[in-house]
């Protein structure tokens, strides 16, 4: 968020908040003919949770997005619209999809050309359909559910995986390294927070793990917030599971870890899938000993780009952590901007189409060939990471991958 | 007839705003506004008629929510009858937390907090039940077509949301000049006195409840229409039970268009509070709190009841620049 | 599962959290008996207490349980404001708008929190903040050894102060018979501070010691509000030892209904002793007659 940009917005925000709107349609506020002066450039809706329950996500995300455009204005905006800027307009979703829509409806009063972000899957499906209405194309930044591309919404992409391909991933990566190790890890507990991303993904595993070989002795959900790991921990104590995956938030990642270290529980390995914590830079520097050779199959960057280690440099250069929602929000405007140079125009059909057709490949994710089919690029894909002297290491797939794992877990 | 005039003239006037206002935000704005508003009517005829306040109003709006949803993605249900089903669900668990609570002799505080237990206790149960979808909550099939109860145009759900809150405000009326009005009016100045005075107090408390249960649950079935997905943290949240108790309250409990006026006034407080705070997050809110705080300081009433003060001040006013002769010969 | 040394484990678990909030409701119970409020803020000025003890520790180099002697005055301090300056004046005596004042505090507070500190969780790493004292079955946390001992100090503490000084016989009158107190010549708009005061220095407390194992953010609180209201209802709203009691319990309930049905569902156990008790016997364990 940089201080400059407020007054610059504030003004946006006069223009196309429901209350300026109201006064704009009755009249008794003349439009200023200044913001159509300065609105010269391709407006671009950046909308994020940055209130409420998951405002820190919406935080990050909301720097990402901010500093692409950032980077893609200093190089001379769109140039195939004669360098037209980029005029962010950014939106809060109040984490709650009536949030997202409201911000949608303002997004498309100010005429932004295209929607980026949502985060929450429940905000993105809100932001898709509500964005569908006016054909204002959207790109999705982070939202897992597959529900999102699978609505038959044409206005609706996403650049990041979604989880049946995270799960599917995550399971294959699970058994090759299992499989280098000699098998050591057969038994398994999952604990997944109760809301639509565990549910959805415990649901996966609960029908992927066993024909891989893998015995689920126990499936245990958890209100997000959950206050106390302590039972939790217990019945993985008790039940002594070769491997524990987790599947939930930050916050509860980060006391479920730590419960274990107090409790002394080490299992053969903690192997989450969209784990909160388990490859979150935060979680190692303030953890570093209940860090230690955990491993995610998560949203990561390309380690092996040297753009991305210096984006990561910046960020934390400024004090801010490199997290998934930040560099997925920078690809995903990326994304945007080389559809609007092809297209060359800031029509939202035109738009749309060039997006359906991108092949934009984003310089610091470690995706495969760009190819967008119902929305979805299929290129996407996890890093399976693991932390290793106190830092997080890519050790799969091979082609990104800049560590080997470590598996079973030392004693 | 006479009463229902400022009701007529109230909802004549909200429906020419689609003929003049085009701008989706508003007409978003708004829908929500009635929305909430129609949640807040339903709590307004327990709470502002009855004095019986519910933190749990969220326990109607979910079963609502919940009950057209699940009839139309599970069971292939028409999403009108969906509608009408998810009332009656609403009421019926509106009889059936009434009838524990009343019948248990809960008043104030007490039945304000069973209340909410028996809302968080329905959330609890559909974020892990299967038919619910759990924690993914359930997707409505998006069908943009008058009998699946979707529409493209934002102002024909403004409409639909707009002829809940008549029909909701009409009910309030009747509800004032009724005898079970006077009755349930009775109850909450003093319950005591009115069961000496011969009123099934239990019977009018349970009735209020479910008529009120009904609206809010209604307000919940329009949600899952016009937003199509809902989940447990959504239906049976405190978010939804805070505004229907909250929106009434400011906007004047016990009062016909109190739930209405609230719901203008607070909404517009929210987006008024964005417009000043800008970006920065959690500024627009705080405004929104402090704005709350003074609202209820000088208004402890509402605004209803403001205003009804004011124009009474007015009138004593008016009344005594009288010459006092006159006054006296008036009697 | 149902080896005996597990289900031990668990109570034990159960009586640790069940001692936190027995602290958190204690605050509660305090100001719901005499004010006869739902103070929706509490959650809030958790979180508030939460960052107060991060930042001490962060700033000041202060052990929590050390910063709870001079956070704890603090928050007596901002309690004793906000009940003299905002919450009384704004409320114009009515229980009803109490509610609705302090529920516009606690979205104040916490987006005050959010505006101010922004909202990443914030966490600290003591020494000692993952020692554990071997018990041969299971290893018992240090901090949440030291929350469960604290709790019964503090509950002691305030209950001493409510029987034998003249301003917790003062409260509890107030509590009692609010008119007959008044024209007894007790000040009672001083002792509502007073009352609301103890209740967010308990909460201040509870936040020093919850501290070494949870987190602060601008929401950490509202996690705890239900639960506490439930431990006041169980336990008796006024009672200081029915927030004690009632919180061990319901932490016990909580535990083995986890345990048994699952964390997401177990946490209806709560809800329906906070039902059952409204139901059958509303004054709890050890409150007054309604």
């Amino acid at each position: 968020m940089s201080k400059q940009k407020m007054p610059f917005s504030r003004r946006r925000f006069l223009a196309t908040t429901a209350l300026g709107a109201a006064a704009a349609a009755s009249g008794s506020l003349a439009m200023p003919s200044i913001l159509r002066a300065q609105g010269a450039g391709v407006k671009l809706g950046l909308l994020h949770p940055v209130t409420g329950a998951l405002s820190y996500s919406g935080q990050q995300g909301r720097i990402g997005a901010t500093m692409a455009v950032d980077e893609i204005n200093a190089a001379g905006g769109i140039k195939a619209l004669g360098g037209a800027k980029i005029d962010p307009i950014l939106g809060d979703a109040q984490s709650t999809p009536d949030g997202g829509t409201a911000e949608v409806e303002k997004m498309n009063s100010a005429e932004v050309s295209c929607v980026v972000g949502g985060y929450a899957s429940s905000i993105c499906l809100a932001v898709s359909q509500a964005a569908a209405r006016y054909d204002l194309p959207y790109v999705v930044d982070v939202g897992v559910a597959d529900s999102i591309v699978t609505r038959g919404l044409k206005n609706t992409f996403r650049f990041g995986p979604g989880f049946g391909v995270i799960a599917k991933t995550a399971l294959d990566n699970l058994t090759t390294i299992n499989d280098q190790a000699g098998k050591p890890a057969k038994t398994v507990i999952i604990v997944h927070e109760d809301s639509l991303f565990g549910s959805g993904l415990a649901k996966l595993l609960n029908a992927q793990l066993p024909p891989k070989g893998f015995e689920i002795l126990e499936t245990i959900p958890h209100p997000t917030p959950t206050r106390d790991f302590a039972n939790v921990v217990l019945k993985i104590k008790a039940q002594n599971p070769d491997l524990v995956i987790p599947a939930n938030y930050y916050n509860e990642y980060v006391l479920l870890a730590r419960t274990m270290q107090e409790q002394h529980v080490r299992p053969k390995g903690v192997y989450s899938v969209l784990g909160g914590a388990a490859s979150s830079y935060k979680f190692v520097k303030d953890f570093p000993d209940a860090a230690k050779y955990i491993m995610d199959c998560n949203h990561w960057f390309n380690p092996k780009s040297a753009k991305a280690m210096e984006l990561k440099k910046r960020v934390e250069d400024k004090g801010q952590f490199f997290t998934y929602e930040l560099y997925l929000n920078y690809s995903a405007v990326l994304l945007v901007a080389d559809a609007l140079e092809r297209a060359a125009s800031t029509d939202r059909a035109k738009l749309t189409t060039a997006l359906e057709n991108s092949t934009f490949a984003s310089p610091i994710m470690p995706y495969g060939p760009t190819k967008f089919v119902n929305g979805q690029n299929q290129g996407a894909a996890p890093v399976s990471t693991q932390v290793l002297d106190n830092d997080i290491k890519a050790i799969l797939p091979p082609e990104f991958a800049n560590a080997k794992a470590v598996f079973p877990m030392p004693a | 007839m006479r009463g229902f005039l400022p009701i007529v003239i109230a909802v004549a006037a909200l429906a020419t705003v689609p003929a003049f206002v085009h701008s989706n935000v508003v007409l978003n704005f708004l829908v929500v506004a009635l929305m909430i508003a129609l949640a807040g009517q339903g709590w307004n005829i327990l709470g502002g008629y009855g004095g019986q306040y519910s933190f749990g109003h969220a326990a109607f709006f979910g079963t609502g929510a919940y009950v057209t949803a699940i009839l139309q993605v599970h069971y292939g249900v028409n999403a009108w009858i969906g509608f009408a089903a998810g009332i009656l669900a609403g009421a019926a668990v509106g009889a059936i937390i009434g009838g524990l609570a009343f019948r248990a002799g809960l008043r104030s505080s007490y039945f304000a907090l069973v209340t909410l237990a028996f809302a968080e206790v329905l959330r609890i149960l559909a974020s892990v039940a299967p038919i619910t979808g759990a924690g993914v909550g359930l997707l409505v099939k998006l069908d943009l077509r008058a009998q699946s109860f979707q529409f493209q145009s934002r102002a024909i759900f403004y409409y639909v949301i707009l002829a809940l809150v008549a029909i909701a405000l009409v009910i309030a009326q009747l509800l004032e000049r009724s005898r079970f009005g006077t009755w349930l009016i009775a109850v909450r100045e003093n319950e005591d006195a009115a069961m000496a005075l011969g009123v099934n107090a239990f019977a009018v408390k349970l009735a209020a409840m479910v008529l009120s249960a009904a609206i809010t649950a209604a307000a919940g079935c329009f949600y899952v229409q016009y937003f199509l997905f809902i989940d447990s943290g959504i239906a049976y949240g405190t978010w939804i039970s805070i505004e229907a108790l909250l929106t009434p309250i400011i906007g004047g409990a016990g009062s016909v268009f109190g739930a209405l006026v609230g719901a203008l006034v607070v909404k517009s407080l929210g987006e008024g509070a964005k417009l000043i705070a800008g970006d920065v997050p959690g500024l627009d809110l705080m405004i929104y709190g402090a704005v709350l705080i003074a609202v209820i300081r000088f208004a402890p009433r509402g605004l209803v009841g403001a205003f009804i003060d004011a124009r009474e001040r007015l009138a004593r006013r008016f009344a005594a620049s009288r010459p006092p002769v006159r006054e006296a010969i008036r009697g | 599962m149902l080896s005996p040394l597990i289900l031990i484990s668990a109570v034990l678990n159960g009586l640790m959290t069940g001692a936190v909030y027995a602290l958190v409701a204690l605050g509660l119970t305090l100001i719901y008996g005499v004010l006869h409020i739902i103070n929706f803020a509490h959650g809030a000025l958790l979180s508030a207490a939460l960052f107060a003890a991060f930042f001490a520790f962060q700033k000041l180099g202060l052990d929590p349980y050390l910063a709870a002697f001079l956070i704890a005055p603090a928050f007596f301090g901002l309690g004793y404001a906000l009940q003299r300056l905002v919450i009384g004046p704004a409320s114009h005596g009515d229980d009803r708008n109490m509610l609705l004042v302090t529920l516009g505090l606690a979205v104040l507070i916490e987006n005050a929190l959010l505006y101010a500190f922004r909202a990443d969780t914030r966490t600290v790493d003591l020494a000692y903040g993952f020692a554990s004292i071997d018990l041969g079955f299971t290893f018992l946390a240090v901090p949440r050894a030291i929350s469960f001992a604290a709790v019964f100090f503090v509950a002691l503490a305030l209950w001493l102060m409510m029987i034998l000084t003249d301003t917790g016989k003062a409260i509890r009158a107030v509590a009692k018979e609010k008119l007959g107190a008044e024209l007894a010549g007790i000040d009672v708009a001083h002792i509502y501070a007073m009352t609301f005061g103890l209740g967010t220095a308990c909460v201040a407390i509870a936040a020093c010691l919850l501290i070494p194992t949870y987190y602060a953010n601008p929401r950490a609180g509202n996690a705890f509000v239900l639960v506490a209201f439930t431990v006041v209802v169980l336990g008796g709203m006024g009672s200081v030892p029915g927030a004690l009691i009632g919180g061990l319990v319901i932490g016990v309930v909580e535990s083995l209904a986890g345990f048994y049905f699952g964390e997401s569902l177990g946490q209806v156990g709560i809800f329906l002793i906070f039902i059952a008790v409204l139901l059958v016997r509303p004054r709890g364990l050890f409150g007054a007659s309604a």
